[in-house]
């Protein structure tokens, strides 16, 4: 496992596309927080400003994970891989890994690198972080990047294809989610189960009326994860490479 | 003409325009027949608007077809043919925007009237006739959006050049940047009334009238400050100039 | 005609074409040859407008490609015979090429049923062999039947039947008087295919001649002789001037055709087993004159020698 391992982590970092997303991920976030901390006023920043760029890191993320696998299938790679490694199964685990890790590394860099340009700018007592939904807003970022990071590389596996894989993964939570929420009558319960809205509520709070606490929506987004990856795995296995 | 045709061809003989036609057809005709559905006369009854829900679903996926209309060619170095075919590259590139924007405007259209038939069929008894130009708007307004966000869409795949790339940005863009640079700290809500897709949105849901206009009722309203009429205006300039520095960059760079 | 004059090309710091002047006669076959990297890719795109050059200009019949008139009724280009949409039909690639030159529909036909791939027409392209989607290739090439047609690398990658069948393809275009330009690594190829050469290396010119001059020009030629007792004979030839060395039990004798070199074992009384010329191989004249523009050296000593060619030549 180790030797995949260190394989999947030398294909990932001998390509752009990891490098220039941890560019991009980092840069909005940490640029958003600034800016956010820059045109503030009323009130002081609080922990949650900081963590403004969130949601652009996530879907940067998403997309690099996505293309982690897609652009192996694109270029035929995965062929190349599979002859080396003919456990299917262990590769794309192994890849899973490399990438979640790298998901979590950029979230972490990201979410504290965000508090501490909001921190430098205006540091107040609200900005500490003390809570542990303070810790979870924060420290969290990370665990939901890694966690995201499996859905894509689960979906870009099913659909081999980087413009098939990213639409989904971005029309999904960007879109879907929220616009279910608008379906008179049932919508708001369908909305209160979606994957990344419940991801979202272990970072930010639950709220009074959330099926799940939030250590429960965490392990709930990453069941998600886990059955994706799982069917990606059985088909990836059944398929022609 | 002739350049309008072959473009017509190379879209019509790929698969990627049909599947995201079907794709954008079902997403918002579905959308409408189920607010049509699940509407309940004595919260929200249905109204013309309400049944444009999935027009943001569409918006989207028109926009993916339009940016792969592109950026397949790219990847798969037929724009090196179609140059050597036509090294004319400005007419080349204007007429694959004008054919895509065309197909985009007739599953714009569809969408929109399909939505609001079937939820007349599903809600015989909701007057759901077209009267005001709001309602207009609100119906035959979104294949004159989809159109050209198409060509926003063809210009930025011609600019970046990959799939992933171009969609990425453009759907970032569209549904993550515009709406969360609304809640920036004090200079957010005068940047969003500015921002290009949140400007089209006008002419949609813009509605002269505020008061009667529920936020149920239909997609999203736009907070932008020109009228509909002038908003598309400027829009359909934010896509010309972005094709024209699109046709530039081309005409420049090695194929 | 096709002609070069000063064409250069830079991708940042990398000179891929350097100050290259060359002209494509009508008529022939011209190989276009170099090692890997030589700038021969670059320098097609150059030609059709595709890569706008750093310095210099091509021009084909005295104009540049992007002034050309529906181009493809002047010249026809096999550059990469995987650009093609994958889900496109043979048939719809080269409609949508067809339409955009105006050339008539049943042009389409015609360029299938030459290229023998009528039959797999409404398949994907996708799907396609490398010797078919080459085919593929030849048919938008030849598609309004252009006087000029350019390919880079027609055979890379072919069996032995489609290669002879390219081969054949070429000198028949040539016969009917258009101009031919081919690229190739392989010598042994443009050897067999082309009458005139053009040789570049690291983007310079090297020469431009028949491919008869070009080996005749680059290899020596030498005799090889055998016999049981050569002493004589080697003394002989010494002094006459001819410089010998031993090969086996043989001599190899340059500077001397055969007819002397029998005269002159007559005269000394020996006994000859084999009198035998032999020819320069392409492969040695191109290594000789582009050894020290191999852009990618590989260290292996002592490759073995290909065969000996004979220039096709005209
Ligand atoms: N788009 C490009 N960007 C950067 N460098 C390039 C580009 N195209 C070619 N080069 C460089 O220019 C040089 C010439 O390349 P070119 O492809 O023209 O060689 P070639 O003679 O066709 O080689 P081969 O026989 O391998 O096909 C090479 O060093 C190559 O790396
Ligand atoms: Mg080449």
């Amino acid at each position: 496992m180790t030797t995949l391992l260190a394989t999947e982590r030398i294909k990932l970092f001998t390509t752009r596309s990891p490098w220039w997303s941890a560019f991009l991920a980092l840069g909005l976030t940490i640029g958003f927080a600034a800016l956010v901390g820059l045109n503030h006023n009323g009130g002081p920043l609080t922990v949650e400003h900081s963590q403004f760029g969130m949601q652009f890191g996530l879907m940067v993320v998403s997309v690099m994970a996505a293309l982690a696998i897609t652009t192996e299938y694109r270029f035929a790679t995965i062929r190349a891989t599979f002859q080396a490694v003919p456990k299917r199964t262990s590769v794309l685990v192994a890849k899973t890994a490399v990438v979640a890790v790298l998901a979590a590394v950029i979230g972490e860099v990201a979410a504290f690198g965000s508090w501490v340009t909001t921190y430098a700018i205006d540091g107040g007592p609200e900005m500490a972080i003390t809570t542990g939904a303070d810790w979870r807003m924060v420290a969290g970022v990370g665990l939901v990047y890694a966690i995201a990071s499996v859905i894509s590389v689960a979906v870009g596996t099913l659909v081999r294809q980087s413009a098939g894989a990213i639409s989904i993964l971005l029309i999904w939570p960007l879109l879907v989610e929220n616009l279910v929420q608008l379906i008179p009558g049932i919508g708001d319960d369908i909305h209160d189960w979606m994957p990344f809205t419940v991801a979202g509520r272990f970072l930010n709070g639950t709220g009074p009326d959330a099926p799940m606490g939030p250590w429960a929506s965490l392990a709930y987004f990453a069941g998600v994860a886990a059955v994706l990856l799982v069917a990606s795995l059985v088909v990836a296995n059944k398929r022609d490479a | 003409m002739t350049l309008l045709a072959v473009e017509r061809i190379k879209l019509f003989t790929t698969r990627s325009p049909w599947w995201c036609t079907l794709i954008a057809l079902v997403l918002t005709i579905g959308f409408g027949a189920l607010m049509a559905g699940t509407s309940d006369e004595a919260i929200a009854p249905l109204n013309v608007a309400a049944t444009q829900f999935g027009y943001g679903f569409g918006l989207v996926v028109v926009m993916v077809m339009a940016t792969l209309a592109i950026t397949t060619e790219y990847r798969f170095s037929t724009i090196r043919a179609t140059f050597l075919a036509v090294p004319n590259r400005p007419s080349t590139l204007v007429a694959k925007a004008t054919v895509v924007a065309v197909l985009a405007a007739v599953v714009g259209e569809i969408a929109a009237f399909g939505s609001w038939g079937i939820a007349g069929a599903i809600k015989p008894n909701v007057d759901l006739a077209i009267n005001t130009a709001y309602e207009w708007r609100a119906v035959a307004g979104v294949g004159l959006v989809y159109a050209l966000s198409a060509v926003v869409a063809v210009a930025v795949g011609v600019l970046i050049r990959h799939s992933a790339g171009a969609i990425a940005v453009l759907l970032i863009w569209n549904q993550l940047v515009e709406p969360l640079v609304q809640l920036i700290p004090r200079v957010g809500d005068d940047i969003h009334k500015w921002m290009p897709f949140n400007i089209a949105n006008k002419l949609v849901t813009g509605n002269p009238d505020p008061t009667t206009r529920d936020v149920l009722q239909g997609p999203p309203p736009s907070d932008a400050v020109l009228g509909p009429w002038p908003a598309i205006g400027v829009f359909a300039a934010f896509a010309a100039v972005l094709l024209g520095i699109a046709i530039v960059v081309a005409n420049r760079r090695d194929a | 005609m096709i002609e070069a004059v000063g064409l250069t090309k830079s991708y940042g710091k990398t000179l891929a074409v350097d100050n290259l002047s060359f002209s494509v006669p009508t008529g022939r076959v011209t190989g276009f040859l170099g090692p890997n990297g030589a700038g021969k890719s670059t320098t097609m795109r150059m030609i059709l407008g595709l890569d706008t050059p750093t310095g210099g200009s091509a021009l084909i019949d005295g104009k540049r490609y992007r002034d050309l008139h529906q181009p493809l009724r002047t010249v026809g280009a096999l550059l990469d015979a995987k650009w093609v949409h994958p889900n496109r039909s043979a048939r719809a690639h080269l409609q949508w090429l067809a339409r955009s030159n105006k050339l008539p529909a049943k042009r389409v036909d015609e360029v299938l049923e030459i290229v023998g791939l009528t039959a797999v027409a409404g398949k994907r392209a996708g799907g396609f062999s490398l010797g078919m989607s080459q085919r593929l290739g030849i048919a938008a090439a030849l598609l309004g039947d252009p006087q000029v047609l350019l390919f880079d690398e027609p055979v890379n990658g072919l069996d032995p039947e489609g290669i002879l069948w390219i081969r054949k393809f070429m000198h028949r275009l040539a016969e009917e008087g258009r101009t031919v330009f081919v690229s190739s690594h392989l010598l042994s190829e443009m050897a067999l295919t082309a009458q005139e050469l053009v040789v570049i290396g690291r983007g310079k010119l090297i020469s431009q001649s028949s491919t008869e001059d070009f080996v005749a020009q680059a290899t020596e030629n030498t005799v090889l002789v055998r016999g049981p007792q050569l002493g004589h004979l080697r003394t002989a030839l010494g002094q006459a001037g001819a410089s010998v060395r031993d090969e086996g039990a043989g001599l190899v004798v340059s500077g001397m055709d055969c007819a002397d070199i029998g005269e002159l074992a007559a005269r000394t009384q020996t006994v000859l087993h084999e009198l035998s010329p032999q020819r320069g191989s392409l492969e040695e004249a191109f290594m000789q004159l582009t050894g020290d523009s191999v852009e990618y050296h590989t260290e292996i000593a002592d490759a073995p020698t290909p065969a000996t060619l004979v220039p096709a030549g005209k």
